[in-house]
């Protein structure tokens, strides 16, 4: 059977899968749609707020930034998941014991405020449809690299799928299927992590495998991989940063944007008891550890793979480095998955120097540069795209081609999972936050469900459109969603449970406020609105204030945003009593029952 | 109805002694051990790298998980030690 027909078996099956699911589960009430009806099991949930949360960016790329990026990116590991625990402990049993639909829903009835009530929708649907455009995306680029269809199919079959089982299903078909989608996605990045442990380190399981010692060459692993990487110009991957404050900054922004992105903290109104919301946080933390603790492990043995098949003479106990990188590979004899990811354009060789061999180095250390013009290199020859670390390696590792077809539907689900629950928020914030409490209170339960179909489908429409034409700016979109979700979510929903004394006025102007100050500073580095040319100052970290990037200023708009509502509230009028009682009554479990039906 | 405020009152303080302890340790695995107190852990080897190292890729995720069980088990009793669970 050839690959094309096994990655199409599998996916073909994945998603006959989805739709068995989406059949079964047909959303019957506003409360199933919203919801799932509130009923749905905390391991269960957790698993499927696992699928919600890891996207595509979480499949196909954490392992590459990590491999990069070495010590340094460990901000995503510790923000993405860090992010649970204030999101337990600050957040979720407080909004179940709210006990309604959405994350507006909360700010606009505690603030006793229809403009907070708009403003967080505004800010749930810019964050949640930026989010959306690299699902879509990270979909087409899966399809036309395993299924060899056009990236334009690739995104039309996805929306087709997603709108399957989200517009009939709601939040009850995409609960059931982002469990199956979690299944299919944890097994396709596990097994040939696995085996690439195995093989390297003899240790089977990939986040001990990673601090063991290496195979061939008798060193510990990562010691071995940052010699080879510092005999080539790299950086040590284990170098410590030099801007600490930014470090810390940028973990805190992703953990507050983690905690306070809606299609996350809906997922905990699903389950039955404010208790089971507690429990849930912490399988959810499980599920997503299971991938986090091993991209660590994928990435480190990934790089060190890559620069021994480029430096065969470098993998074992190497005297002299100098006669290991003069063998460099011949281009000739460059493995088979070499050659397969050259014809898709990620992986590319130019000979700078002619000699027929591969030269991979840092060309841009300029401590290195004499080193390199000893060994007669002209240049760098290879350049790796981060991206197909994990797609690569099942071929790297010689795995069968079924893992292959595997990892396809991991990617795939990946994308799938994290697309229909973003675009579920947006609908219930359009169908029920816009239309039922703000335009038309009278509307029937009839009414409403067919307006959260309508506008499911409308944003399917719009996220499909926007993969098929991704504004030039995919990359940073994500700075913008975690820095609106932190800045301006994040502290009103806390506020709006831990502090009797914050009022209206204080949580519109510090939301508002949170929000201009994060993207201002996001303009001013990566342009408006994006739009090549118009920051108005270099993007880099010397023009930074005090050397905080622009992805890292979340954190600071979430402690504006504190300020400011503190400082309004504390000039105006106290919250009335029943705002008091309500603000008492989320604060403990007795009486949730009573809350959900509404 | 004045006990029942002093008593919902008592559980709310109980819970934010709770959490204050929690975000503590949350704190001081990832930005304390993981990122700016690393130097003084570099002295402490683990698999070929330093214990700050493992923090920042293992350790702290494997505490966050400990952290939200232990927060939800501690939550469970005063729930009901203050009668006031579902």
């Amino acid at each position: 059977m050839s690959q094309f027909a096994i990655n199409l078996l599998f996916v073909g099956a994945s998603f006959a899968l989805y739709i068995g699911i989406a059949v079964w589960a047909r959303a019957g009430s506003t409360k199933d749609f919203y919801v799932a009806g509130g009923g749905v099991h905390p391991i269960t949930n957790g698993m499927a707020t696992a699928a919600d949360w890891m996207s595509a960016a979480s499949f196909i790329s954490m392992a590459g930034l990590l491999a990069s990026g070495g010590y340094a990116n460990s901000s995503f590991l510790m923000g993405w998941t860090g992010g649970y625990v204030i999101l337990a402990m600050l957040l979720a049993p407080y909004l179940r014991k709210f006990g309604k639909f959405t994350v507006p829903d909360f700010i606009g009835d505690r603030f006793y405020s229809n403009t907070a009530r708009l403003v967080a929708v505004v800010c749930l649907v810019v964050a949640s449809v930026t989010y959306v455009i690299g699902q879509m995306t990270g979909a087409g680029v899966a399809f036309s690299r395993f299924l060899e269809v056009s990236n334009t199919w690739g995104i039309w079959i996805a929306a087709f799928i997603v709108f399957l089982y989200a517009v009939f299903g709601g939040m009850k078909g995409i609960t059931y299927t982002q469990v199956a989608q979690y299944v299919v996605l944890i097994v396709a990045y596990t097994i040939p992590a696995v085996f690439i442990a195995l093989q390297l380190t003899g240790n089977p399981i990939p986040m001990f495998g990673m601090f063991s010692v290496h195979n061939e060459s008798g060193m510990p692993l990562l010691a071995k991989l940052s010699e080879v990487l510092v005999e080539l110009g790299f950086q040590d991957y284990a170098a410590d940063v030099d801007n600490k404050l930014n470090m810390v900054l940028f973990t805190l922004s992703l953990m507050v944007g983690t905690a306070g992105l809606p299609h996350v903290i809906i997922r905990f109104f699903t389950v039955p008891r404010v208790a089971d919301a507690r429990w849930s946080a912490g399988w959810a933390l499980v599920f997503i550890a299971l991938l986090y603790l091993t991209a660590p492990a994928v990435a480190s043995m990934a790089r060190l793979n890559l620069l021994t098949t480029v430096y065969p003479e470098a993998s074992g106990q190497v005297e002299n480095y100098e006669e290991a990188m003069g063998d460099a590979l011949l281009y000739e004899e460059r493995p088979d998955w070499f050659r397969t990811w050259e014809e898709t354009g990620l992986i590319t060789f130019n000979d700078q120097n002619d000699d027929g061999r591969i030269q991979f180095y840092n060309e841009g250390n300029e401590a290195f540069a004499s080193t390199a013009a000893e060994r007669g290199w002209e240049g760098n020859e290879l350049t790796v795209n981060n991206d197909i670390l994990v797609l690569a390696n099942p071929e790297i590792a010689n795995l069968p081609g079924w893992v292959i077809g595997l990892i396809a539907a991991g990617g795939i689900a990946a994308a799938l999972s994290t697309a229909a629950g973003l675009l579920l928020a947006i609908s219930s914030a359009i169908s029920h936050d816009l239309i039922k409490t703000t335009i038309n209170p009278n509307i029937t339960e009839k009414g409403e469900m067919l307006a959260a179909r309508i506008s499911m489908g409308g944003a399917i429409l719009l996220a499909t459109y926007l993969g098929l034409n991704p504004p030039g700016f995919a990359a940073q979109t994500v700075a913008l969603a975690f820095g609106i979700a932190g800045a301006s979510l994040f502290p009103a929903l806390m506020m709006g449970i831990f502090s009797k004394r914050v009022n209206n006025k204080g949580a519109v102007a510090g939301m508002l406020a949170g929000l201009i100050a994060t993207l201002l500073y996001i303009f001013t580095y990566l342009g408006w609105l994006f739009i090549p040319g118009t920051n108005m100052l270099p993007n880099t970290p010397d023009n930074w204030i005090l050397g905080i990037s622009p992805l890292s200023f979340g954190a600071i708009g979430a402690m504006i945003n504190f300020a400011v509502a503190f400082a309004v509230s504390s000039a105006t009028e106290e919250p009335p009593q029943e705002i008091q009682d309500l603000v008492e009554s989320v604060r403990f479990p007795k009486g949730a029952g009573v809350a959900i039906d509404h | 109805m004045a006990d029942e405020k002093s008593n919902a009152a008592a559980y709310w303080k109980a819970n934010v002694r709770l959490i204050t302890g929690c975000l503590i340790v949350w704190a001081l695995v990832s930005y304390g051990f993981a990122i700016l107190l690393r130097p003084l852990l570099s002295g402490i080897p683990i698999g070929g790298t330093d214990l700050g190292f493992w923090f920042a890729q293992q350790g702290s995720i494997l505490t966050f998980i400990g952290l939200i069980f232990f927060y939800a088990w501690r939550m469970n009793r005063l729930d009901k030690q203050f009668g006031l669970g579902e």
